[in-house]
Parts: C-alpha cells; sequence; structure tokens
C-alpha cells in the first residue's frame, strides 16, 4: 500500500518535471496565458476550421486548385519550399560527425531537430493536399509504381523521417534518464548519418526531377536538365540560412535554454555558416548563368519571364551570396541574419516559379491560392513552431547535460565480438545479395 | 599501404565521374514499340461539323453525370473547355484562318500515349497502357497526389475535386470494355460525319497518310500524334495548323519518361558513391583527430619530465 503510494507520487512527479516545467497542473494551466501563445492560438483557429473543411467538404472547398494547375500553396511551399529548408539534418550531422568539424557541436542537436520537424510538417501538409490521404502508406507496401521520381521522394522521406528520429533519439532518451538506450542508440550515428546524406541528396534533388516530366509546361528559363542538381545545390544554401535564422531566434527567445557552450561559440557558428553559404550561394549563381548560356537563352531574359528570373537570380542568389560574405568579413552578425531570411523568400520564390508562376506558361490564366490556403499553411506553420519550442523547452538540445560530456567510445571488445562473427558467416552477405538480386529481378518482371 | 586524404578524394572523384557515363538500368514502363494488336483512333478534323452526338454518346456509354447544358446546346462553344469531372470528351470551337464562315471543331480527350507520362509519373502504379491501346487508370490504389495531372502534356485527366472521401481521376478509357470485346468507342460509333475511325494504329497511320497525300490542298501535312510524345494511340488530321485549333506546339518527339530515365539511372550511383566517400572522410578525419590526440598527450608527457 505505501509502495504504491509511493509509486504514484514519483510517477506524478516526473510528469510535473518532464511535462510541465516543475509546476503544478494549474501553475502549468496560466503559465501557457502569454502573449505569444495568445498570438499563436489566434493563428491556429481560422484554418484548422478550413482544415476541417476539406475533409468534409473536399479539396475543391479550401483550394485553387484545377484540371490543369492540380498543386498549390500546399505543394510550391509546403513540400518544395519545406523539404529544402529541412536539410538543417543532415547538414550539420555531416559537418560534425562526417567532416569533424567540432565548433559546431552546440547546433548539432537543433539541427536535427528542425530537420526532423521539417519534414514531419511537410508531410502534414501533404496530408491535408493528398485526395485520399489514409492510403499514403500505398506506393511503400501496397502497389509499387517504381518507375515514378515521386515513388523515390515518398520512399526516401519516409525512412529519412525515421533515421532523422534516431539521430534526435539520444536527446529523447537523455531527457527521459534512459542512460542505457541513449548509449546504445549513439553507436548507430555515424551509420544514420550517411545513410542520410544519401537519402537527401536523392530526394532533394529528386524533388527537382518531378519537373523533369513536364518539359512543355515548366517555363524554359526554369526547365533544365540540371533541374536535380538546382534544387539539392538550393537544398544546401537553404538550409544553412534556416540554420542561421533558428539559431539566432533561439538565442533571442529562448536564452535559458541554451548553455554557456551555446552563446560563446554563437558567433562564431554564424560567420561559419554564413561563409558556407555565401560558397555555395556562389556556385549556384554560376550553374544558372552557364544553364543560360548553355541552352542559349539569352533572348529569354528580355521577356516578362525574363525579369523575374533575373530578380530572382540576382536579386535572391547573387545577392544574398555578397552580403554573406560581406557579413562575415565585417563581423557583422546583423547582416548575416538578414541575409538569412533574404535567402530563404529566394527559395520559396524559386520554387513558386518552378512549380506555379512558370508552370503552365503556355496557359493564358495562372493559378493564384486561395486565401484559405494561406491560413492553413499559417495553421501548420505556427503548430511547427509550437512543437520546436515545446521540444527545446524541454529536451536537452540546446544545451548539454553535464552528465553527458563527452558522447560514448564504442568499446574494443565490442569489435572484438563483432568482426569473428560477420567472418564466420560470408553466407549472410552472400543471401543477402542473393535476395536482393531476386527482388530486383521480381521489380523488372 | 599509404593514402592520404587528398589522394582518396581524388580517387573517388575520378571513380565516380567514369562511373555517370554508365547510367543504371531503370525499372520503367513496358516497351509497347512493338505491340501488332494496339488500336487507336484517326480523328479527321475537316470532317467535325460540331454536333456533339460524340460527347452525349460518351457519356451515355460511361454512364457520367448529366452535364448542366444538355448535348445539342451550341453555346457551350463560346468558351474553350476540358474534359473535366464529368466529361471524358469535349467538343471546342475554333475560327478558321482559311475561312472564316466554316469554323474548325476539335474533340479533345486522352490521347492514350504509347508510353504515357502520367503512367511513370504514378508513385503507385495506378495508371496503366493496356496491349489494346487504352491507357486506364486504377482507382483502387490512389493516393490522389494528383502528379499524374500535372505530367500530363496534354492536361487532359480531371480530377474532382468535390469529393472528400473519394476523389478521383477522370479521363476517357477508349472505352476499353466495348474494345476488348471487339466494338468500338462509343464516340466512334456515334459520329454522323464519320469523322474518327478506329482501328489498328499502323492502319491508321496508313490511311492518315493516304488523305493526305490525296487531298494536299485539304490537309495539312502533319499526322498529330503519330511521333508527337514517342506517338499516341488517338491521332488527328487537320486542315489548318494545329496550334491554331488548340493543340500544344513543339512537343518532344520522345516518350517523357526518357527525361526522367537519366535521374532515376544515377540512383544507384549515389547510392554506392556516398557511402564510400564518406565513410572514408569519417575514417580520416577519426584517426587526425586521434593523432592530435597522442600527440598532445605526448607533449603534455614531455612537460611533465
Amino acid at each position: 500500500m505505501d509502495r504504491g503510494l509511493e509509486g504514484m507520487s514519483r510517477q506524478r512527479l516526473w510528469i510535473y518535471e518532464k511535462i510541465f516545467n516543475g509546476l503544478s497542473f494549474s501553475e502549468y494551466l496560466k503559465s501557457l496565458i502569454t502573449p505569444f501563445n495568445m498570438i499563436a492560438g489566434i493563428l491556429i483557429v481560422p484554418g484548422f476550421i478550413f482544415i476541417v473543411t476539406r475533409y468534409l467538404y473536399g479539396l475543391g472547398s479550401v483550394t485553387n486548385a484545377s484540371d490543369v494547375y492540380p498543386w498549390g500553396l500546399f505543394i510550391s511551399y509546403g513540400l518544395l519550399s519545406g523539404v529544402p529548408f529541412s536539410s538543417t539534418g543532415f547538414l550539420m550531422a555531416t559537418a560534425y560527425y562526417i567532416f569533424g568539424l567540432k565548433s559546431y557541436r552546440p547546433i548539432v542537436r537543433l539541427g536535427i531537430l528542425v530537420g526532423f520537424l521539417g519534414y514531419f510538417f511537410a508531410v502534414c501538409f501533404l496530408l491535408v493536399d493528398l485526395g485520399r490521404p489514409w492510403r499514403l502508406p500505398y506506393p511503400m507496401f501496397v502497389s509499387l509504381g517504381t518507375a515514378s521520381v515521386l515513388f523515390l521522394v515518398a520512399w526516401h522521406v519516409a525512412l529519412y523521417l525515421s533515421t532523422q528520429f534516431v539521430e534526435f533519439c539520444p536527446s529523447i532518451f537523455e531527457w527521459l534518464g534512459a542512460e542505457r538506450c541513449r548509449n546504445w542508440v549513439s553507436r548507430v550515428t555515424i551509420g544514420a548519418t550517411i545513410f542520410g546524406v544519401i537519402l537527401s541528396t536523392l530526394h532533394q534533388s529528386a524533388l527537382g526531377a518531378l519537373f523533369l516530366l513536364m518539359p512543355g509546361k515548366v517555363h524554359p528559363l526554369w526547365y533544365s536538365p540540371f533541374l536535380p542538381v538546382y534544387f539539392f545545390v538550393s537544398s544546401i544554401f537553404a538550409g544553412l540560412s534556416v540554420m542561421i535564422l533558428v539559431s539566432s531566434l533561439s538565442r533571442r527567445f529562448l536564452r535559458d535554454k541554451t548553455d554557456a557552450n551555446f552563446n560563446s561559440n554563437f558567433d562564431a557558428m554564424i560567420f561559419g555558416l554564413g561563409k558556407a553559404a555565401s560558397v555555395v550561394l556562389f556556385s549556384y549563381y554560376s550553374l544558372k548563368l552557364i544553364s543560360v548560356a548553355h541552352e542559349n537563352q539569352w533572348g529569354l531574359l528580355i521577356t516578362p519571364y525574363g525579369s523575374l528570373f533575373l530578380l530572382e537570380v540576382v536579386g535572391f542568389v547573387f545577392l544574398p551570396c555578397l552580403l554573406y560574405a560581406y557579413g562575415v568579413k565585417r563581423k557583422n552578425v546583423k547582416i548575416v541574419q538578414i541575409t538569412s531570411v533574404l535567402t530563404m523568400l529566394g527559395i520559396v520564390f524559386n520554387r513558386f516559379n518552378v512549380s506555379m508562376i512558370g508552370f503552365n506558361w503556355t496557359l493564358p490564366h495562372r493559378e493564384i491560392p486561395h486565401w484559405k490556403e494561406f491560413l492553413i499553411a499559417i495553421t501548420i506553420i505556427t503548430i511547427g513552431v509550437l512543437v520546436f519550442r515545446w521540444i527545446v523547452s524541454r529536451l536537452p538540445v540546446l544545451r548539454e547535460l553535464p552528465k553527458y560530456p563527452k558522447p560514448p567510445k564504442l568499446k574494443e571488445e565490442v569489435f572484438e565480438r563483432v568482426r569473428p562473427s560477420f567472418l564466420r558467416y560470408p553466407r549472410i552477405a552472400y543471401g543477402t545479395i542473393q535476395f536482393m538480386n531476386e527482388t530486383i529481378k521480381g521489380w523488372k518482371g | 599501404m599509404k593514402i592520404n586524404r587528398r589522394d582518396f578524394i581524388k580517387a573517388a572523384i575520378i571513380g565516380g565521374s567514369s562511373l555517370i557515363g554508365i547510367s543504371g538500368e531503370v525499372f520503367a514502363a513496358e516497351d509497347f514499340s512493338n505491340q501488332p494488336n494496339r488500336y487507336g483512333v484517326l480523328t479527321d478534323l475537316t470532317r467535325c461539323a460540331g454536333c456533339r452526338l460524340c460527347e452525349a454518346a460518351c457519356n451515355d456509354a460511361n454512364r457520367l453525370p448529366q452535364p448542366e447544358i444538355s448535348f445539342d446546346d451550341t453555346s457551350v462553344f463560346e468558351k474553350e473547355r476540358r474534359p473535366d469531372w464529368r466529361a471524358y470528351t469535349v467538343v471546342n470551337r475554333y475560327l478558321n484562318p482559311k475561312n472564316e464562315g466554316a469554323p474548325v471543331f476539335r474533340k479533345m480527350q486522352c490521347f492514350h500515349c504509347n508510353e504515357p507520362a502520367c503512367a511513370s509519373a504514378c508513385l503507385v502504379g495506378a495508371i496503366k497502357k493496356t496491349a489494346e491501346g487504352s491507357v486506364l487508370y486504377d482507382e483502387s490504389v490512389c493516393i490522389g497526389c494528383r502528379y499524374c495531372i500535372a505530367a500530363c502534356p496534354f492536361s487532359i485527366p480531371a480530377y474532382d475535386y468535390y469529393s472528400p472521401i473519394k476523389p478521383k481521376l477522370v479521363k476517357c478509357t477508349m472505352c476499353y470494355t466495348r474494345i476488348s470485346t471487339g466494338r468500338v468507342p462509343a464516340c466512334v460509333e456515334a459520329c454522323s460525319e464519320e469523322a474518327h475511325t478506329f482501328g489498328k494504329r499502323k492502319a491508321l497511320i496508313k490511311l492518315a497518310r493516304e488523305r493526305i497525300v490525296k487531298n494536299p490542298d485539304k490537309y495539312v501535312d502533319h499526322i498529330y500524334g503519330e511521333h508527337e510524345v514517342g506517338g499516341t494511340s488517338w491521332m488527328y488530321i487537320s486542315g489548318v495548323p494545329f496550334e491554331q485549333v488548340g493543340f500544344p506546339a513543339d512537343l518532344a518527339t520522345v516518350p517523357y519518361l526518357t527525361f526522367t530515365k537519366g535521374f532515376l539511372g544515377a540512383v544507384p550511383l549515389v547510392l554506392t558513391l556516398w557511402p564510400a566517400l564518406l565513410g572514408g572522410i569519417y575514417i580520416f578525419t577519426k584517426s587526425r583527430e586521434q593523432k592530435d590526440e597522442t600527440v598532445t598527450q605526448k607533449s603534455e608527457k614531455g612537460e611533465k619530465r
């Protein structure tokens, strides 16, 4: 009897500590009434109503999608802009774990979290946009359209979402105090990171490759055999810019959740990210120019679409490239921060030009998304911000728990145990290859 | 054997670029170029009188919902229409640049491409080209992503955006149930002017060419659909240039899936190259770190002595 009570109170304490930030339930509810939360609530409600109407009366009731413009804001913004913004996870993990850039340690977890949430909410956009969202697992398990680029996107986004979750698991287990789970899951970090880079390379570029199928519909200034390369390269500076913005916002608004390590390295990290973004922006800018020269499209530049293209490439690619370089050189954090917003706007502008503004350019009318689409997008983004804040306020993301000063190293004995057994069973490897061969044959047949 | 990071990266890049030349085989749609039994329809725009009987027959044969404006009302011609969720096919009226008194009518429906862009777009394989020639859609696996609609070079497939539970793609089936039992499509049967001819695609191309050769003044010397997007089952001949009667001009003459083949072929390359490259870099980074550590340890020891 006594032990039961004790157990219960311990459990309740756990909830108070982990979920309610150490407050009692009523205190916690009171603490939620802040100007920020009020504004967030006001932003969420209208769009939420329209999400409900979408499921009651169909997509036509909230979007301007038509038989010639099947996609709207949910795809152009939610998927095509949301996914490049979420490249933060693979960028920071690669920089830190693979390239060994140790100075970015304080924001590695932040990158992975932003990446994970970015993908998660991109999928949320899809759940609103798909005609039958409950069939989302169909391309994985029920009916496989292997010749489709979108098939590749679906698989990779699903796998990458899982991979990022695994990468973020150490934070969750540290928060829960599950030390053994945390140490166990930390061991797969390198493998998960490399797997994540493969998946990211392929699906970031695949989003561009989606439009390879529409040479007559995408305006020639944006249509190019390089589309997959553009989408991949631009996702790199998109992710770097998001890192700059999110780190800065966290420092400003979630300062009590950060630690000394984060704060003392902040400027150096921002300048490092800015410098990297500047270099990638420059190579992207060069690629764009080469493409115009390659296809000999100089004449198109003086058309109305041409001025749109120039605005994008000069105003949102070349200018940020210069501004980043200038900000880093002058050691001016503010310039770098403003440039990150400019770069992100450029990504959205580019994705809209490919998938909406320059799409169906031979047809007389242009699609303008329904105002309800904007409200729904605002709702999903706001929920994303709230979830991000909820996690960062509780889990060790921007700070390190003193208990875990260094990542645990694999003990030598583990190697000893693994190596001989693997050598003893080369059949496993052979069997795997056989199995893959059979599967591929099955797909072809 | 000694190998430093620069050598490794160099080797990886050289090896990688040599691999790019060999694009992997892609699990693409089946090749129908040699299907002898593939049917098609040839539509002769010089014969169409704009009576809309084909629209009515299509609506009836496919049990589609009744339209708001009846099929004998010609007021619909004032606006250019497209097939929608209630109509597999529509007829549009265009000004005849040769003779203003005699407008040109054009029936519009799915072209039933030989290698359809929509089928290669579908991530659940819901769209298939049959051996008979029809491009068919299977509602039972469709997830409603609408990539097929975006991919169609002719903007033909429609979607019922107002259905919350069972939205589906709506498009012409070339009356698959009829042609697979030896009958002709409903619209072809209904036409009083014999504007449409149903038959084997090869024979239709021959017929079209004969008509053009016999009446070089009456026809434009072009069979629309013979080579467009790699060939289509539904083809047209016309007395006026096709781009003036609502046909997309300058379409590529190769199947559209060839545009994504290269990308899909590069997938195995990334799958194999990246782990090798990144794993290599990781090992070098780590060994350098360890070296640094031992160096600092040694120097610390040295200081102590």
